[in-house]
């Protein structure tokens, strides 16, 4: 590339099949591995994987410091780095009634762990995958960084170790038998639940499982079925719990029984992070009907380190009285932690903010209105041999979103005597176990958490708000304590994505025909990585490809941050405002991709326009991952691109890579006004997103009935990442107070046509999945419109900075009380306005 | 305040409670019947969804003191009674289609489901995609285009 530009040119791309070798591969003809494990002692069979230094992602020769690190070690690499060591720690034990039982240590929240796990499970064995029972760990110390959900890294890390130890189980279970039958090992093989001889003669499991058992452990060496051998990996699998799920006996932790854990909900102040000055009605609140206890506690997120907020609890017989006596404290509440903030001081704060200081030689200072400075050379430059070069300059705003679940924050918590035995569906328990033994004063072994199914989890059960609230209330009162947040705390004072700017200044040559330099700069109100990411990256910092310098969320940024495309030189930088803690900040089912592509690929349109080429075959031939131009073409293919169209209505696709995997998504907005301004009383109506064609490649898929939804689900989080998805900022607090304010993807939101395509094996090893589409669904659906109306939108979601359509709920008293009109009122509820047409 | 007896799931049952709690703490807290969640509190995520008399509701905003002894209550765990059989045809078509991801939502999903069908069938119709588009049940998860196309499988068996 020639030319003269502050930017380091990026060093060539080396062809996709030398980058991912040591990861993926042809998925036949594999030679065999041998995998070391443990054969452990116990009374029936149970069995240990570990790890040898035949290493799947051994450290590959990093680069120095230069942009798309997260083209060479990722954020999957990270995570799997750091569950390697403890690996050896996850068993399998074939009980003596033949069924197969493996505890895992992940959060289930939705995403499918269990069902994979119990497919890994059943291949190795040669089982019924519904003879293999799969249910969650409690917090286990000794596991260290390997019981955490979170980062699209639960297949990805225990695909190997899981299949190891089932093969493990298997081998000891035909050696058994073998001794009993009287015939070779080799000979024998097993299916359904039974070890089978030649001569017809089988032996069920159950038979088995004392035999096989190990009187001391020790390590053992198997082998893994060839992907060429499998039966169950790669064909669709109904979750293990659909039955459950559908017939109201799934067991979330507010299902419990756990005695005497009478409900609590709580009083929190009217700004993020206030604190109680006083409580004025103490004794008339506590003679209210049902309530048995109220009483102040600490609600700090980060005992120890982080900003002091407080608030009070009410323990009461059934939850609406719970709602009914938070409602009638009186309360003198102190300021908040960002009392006076709004969403327009904190645009200004962003576009004030320095420059990044991860970027080779940051340029001169941007001479537009203080903005950042971005490091290529502004309009009018002319390069040798490709002429006069034009300018792309373009500015972004994301607006805040929530992570809120389904499930509320949820925690019960029993801590009397010494000891702490909570349930909450944690994503990290291991931390959440050493927060609550730190803010209870209690030794860590005398903490135990339970980690029960959740309701979603997005990113939201990453902290451990809602186990600290009830531990807390618990160790108050003497009692135990069932804690729910109300749907008002989790817009209010629930975990956000935070706002940010992305800018984008891209330069090409027209002569050319060439896209010249790509530089993208992203500033953010500052994410909390701290109790997930920051142990883990401090503990890998040796093999971390860039400087110990980089903040945490530097460093997490460079290990997901990715332009799929060939734009010349590309120079990408990241810089946040605040302390981490500031606001309560966190993933919304993805990190930075659901704002840093959209904005990206907005501005890959608008060359590929400018250059007089087709959207997806601009994209196609600046592709060098061969995955990304297959699941493109997959799509354009499939999808329907470039069809005739009516005006109003118009396509938009893009692709996008991370998780070990590459998606292509192509959608179809329909703006026209006979359906953006359909009424629906108090819709979000707009703009509808009618056809979506998604293509996904993960290596190596092992549930495409799983992997599918969880493309469906995040199309349907981009959708409302574009349209209306957001929280406003005012005085110190959000607007939103439940759902209908905070305007989530609904049926009348949610495409009438979406097809998913899972892409053959590229691979022997499976890639995440469950944030994969978010990013690029937001940039297509984004990309669709802005095509369709013929004006790219620069602010998200669209509809944000439109009035506010909704009653604000009052701040004090805190919570919305319940409707009593539920007899009349439905489908919609009585307080329904108008519908919101988020483009009009 | 005096015991109360409802009918809920064909069942009778007696409870000790103030008037204005609303059902749907009466069913999950004193019941233990779990299967309407709490979404919202406010009638506005309807995950709570269940039937009065055969007709969705949402017991999250109505008094148990407006509940009568006669009114029949069901809930997502008494919906395949109301056909005699282990499943409701709508529960059969979920697990089909693999709809639930996290599930929390999922019975008030069905519920509301069925009243849906029960009421276009009533008006001598079928389900529509805008019939669809009017259900106001979140899901968090997104699992929305597999419920689409459960309902009209359900649809057809009821």
């Amino acid at each position: 590339m020639p030319g003269k530009h502050h930017t380091a040119p990026r060093p060539p791309r080396r062809p996709i099949a030398n980058k991912r070798s040591a990861t993926t591969g042809p998925p036949t003809g594999m030679h065999r591995r041998r995998f070391l494990g443990y054969l452990i002692a116990a009374p029936t069979l149970a069995v240990g994987a570990k790890l040898t230094g035949d290493s799947l992602l051994s450290a590959e020769a990093l680069p120095s410091p230069a942009p798309e690190v997260s083209e060479v070690y990722d954020l999957s690499d990270l995570l799997l780095d750091s569950t390697r060591p403890t690996a050896n720690l996850i068993t399998v034990v074939v009980n003596s009634d033949g069924t197969v039982s493996f505890t895992i240590p992940r959060a289930e929240s939705g995403q499918g762990i269990t069902t994979t796990a119990a497919m890994l499970i059943a291949e190795e064995m040669g089982i019924d995958v519904s003879d293999v029972t799969v249910d969650l760990a409690d917090a286990r110390p000794e596991l260290l960084f390997n019981q955490q959900t979170q980062g699209s890294a639960s297949v990805i890390s225990i695909y190997t170790p899981v299949r190891v130890a089932a093969a493990l189980a298997r081998g000891r279970l035909v050696e058994a038998a073998a001794t009993i039958l009287g015939d070779e090992a080799e000979n024998l093989r097993t299916t359904a639940g039974r070890v089978l001889s030649t001569g017809g003669s089988s032996i069920p499991f159950a038979e088995l499982a004392a035999a096989a058992a190990n009187e001391v452990t020790r390590e053992a060496v198997t082998e893994l079925k060839a992907v060429d051998e499998f039966e169950i990996i790669g064909k669709g699998q109904r979750r293990d719990d659909v039955v459950a799920a559908v017939t109201g006996r799934k067991k979330y932790t507010m299902d419990l029984d756990v005695p005497d854990a009478l409900p609590t909900m709580i009083a929190r102040p009217p700004t993020i992070k206030g604190t109680v000055e006083s409580v004025n009605n103490l004794a008339q609140v506590r003679g209210m009907p049902g309530v048995t206890d109220v009483v102040e506690i600490s609600t700090d997120a980060e005992p120890g380190r982080g900003t002091t907020s407080s608030a009070v609890a009410v323990r009461a017989r059934t939850f609406g009285q719970c709602i009914d006596a938070v409602n009638a404290l009186d309360i003198t509440w102190g300021r908040g932690n960002v009392d006076g903030e709004s969403d327009a001081s904190i645009l200004e704060q962003l576009r004030a903010a320095d420059a990044p200081a991860n970027l080779p030689s940051p340029g001169p200072v941007d001479e537009v209105g203080g903005r950042l400075p971005l490091v290529t050379e502004p309009v009018g430059d002319v390069l040798d041999g490709v002429g006069a070069v034009e300018t792309i300059d373009q500015e972004f705003v994301f607006y805040w979103r929530s992570n809120a679940a389904m499930e509320p924050n949820v925690a019960i918590a029993d801590v009397r005597d010494g000891e702490a035995e909570v349930w909450t569906p944690s994503q990290i328990p291991i931390v959440t176990q050493t927060q609550l033994a730190q803010v209870l004063d209690l030794p860590q072994s005398q903490v135990t958490v339970h980690v029960p199914r959740g309701g979603g989890a997005f990113g939201r059960r990453l902290f451990s708000d809602a186990a600290l609230d009830a531990a807390r209330v618990s160790k108050k009162v003497g009692k135990p304590v069932r804690l729910m947040w109300h749907r008002a705390d989790e817009c209010r004072a629930g975990r956000v994505h935070p706002m940010c700017i992305s800018r984008v200044r891209a330069t090409y040559s027209p002569t050319a025909g060439e896209v010249v330099s790509f530089e993208q700069r992203h500033t953010s109100v500052a994410t909390d990585y701290t109790e997930s990411f920051g142990d883990m990256i401090t503990s890998q910092a040796a093999k971390l490809p860039f400087a110990n310098e980089l903040t945490l969320s530097q460093t997490v940024f460079l290990l997901t941050a990715s332009v799929p495309y060939d734009l010349g030189a590309i120079a990408l930088g990241y810089n946040e405002i605040f302390d981490f803690d500031r606001f309560a900040t966190g993933s919304v089912r993805n990190l930075n991709n659901q704002d840093f592509r959209p904005a990206q690929e907005l501005v890959v349109d608008q060359l590929a326009e400018r250059l007089g080429e087709d959207r997806l075959e601009f994209r196609r031939d600046r592709v060098e991952d061969e995955r990304a131009k297959a699941v493109l073409e997959a799509v354009r293919d499939q999808g329907g691109w470039g069809e005739d169209l009516p005006e109003g209505v118009a396509q938009g696709v893009v692709v996008h890579n991370e998780y070990k995997g590459s998606v292509a998504v192509l959608a179809e907005v329909d703006t026209r006004p006979a359906t953006a301004e359909r009424e629906i009383p108090g819709a979000t109506t707009g703009p509808r997103v009618r056809k979506v064609t998604v293509a996904v490649d993960v290596g190596l898929p092992i549930n495409p009935l799983g992997l599918k939804a969880q493309m469906e689900g995040g199309v349907m989080t981009g959708i409302a990442h574009v349209f209306t998805g957001s929280l406003h900022l005012r005085d110190g607090n959000f607007l939103e107070g439940s759902w209908d304010d905070y305007r989530y993807t609904r049926h009348w939101n949610a495409p009438p046509e979406i097809d998913v395509i899972v892409m053959p094996p590229s691979g022997d090893r499976p890639g995440g999945a469950g944030e994969l589409a978010v990013g690029a669904a937001t940039a297509a659906v984004a990309c669709a419109y802005a095509r369709a109306v013929g004006e790219m939108p620069t602010s998200f979601p669209i509809g944000h900075t439109k009035d506010v359509p909704f009653e604000v709920k009052d701040f004090v008293p805190p919570l919305p009380p319940s409707p009593t009109d539920g007899l009349e009122a439905y489908p919609a509820p009585s307080a329904a306005g108008p519908a919101f047409n988020p483009a009009s | 305040m005096p015991p109360r007896t409802l009918s809920v799931n064909g069942r009778q049952v007696t409870v000790d409670v103030e008037d204005d709690v609303r059902l749907l703490w009466v069913l999950r807290d004193l019941l233990k019947i779990n299967g309407p969640k709490y979404g919202c509190g406010i009638n506005v995520c309807k995950a709570c969804t269940s039937h009065i008399n055969g007709r969705a509701f949402n017991p999250c905003s109505v008094p148990v003191g407006r509940i009568r002894p006669t009114d029949e209550i069901t809930t997502i765990e008494g919906l395949p009674d109301t056909v005699g059989a282990d499943l409701h045809p709508m529960q059969e078509a979920w697990i089909d289609r693999d709809v639930p991801q996290c599930g929390y939502c999922q019975p008030g999903q069905i519920m509301a489901a069925v009243d849906l069908v029960r009421k276009v069938k009533a008006e001598g119709g079928s389900v529509t995609d805008d019939d669809i588009d009017e259900i106001r049940n979140m899901c968090a998860c997104g699992t929305y285009a597999r419920i689409r196309e459960a309902i009209k499988q359900g649809a057809e068996n009821m």
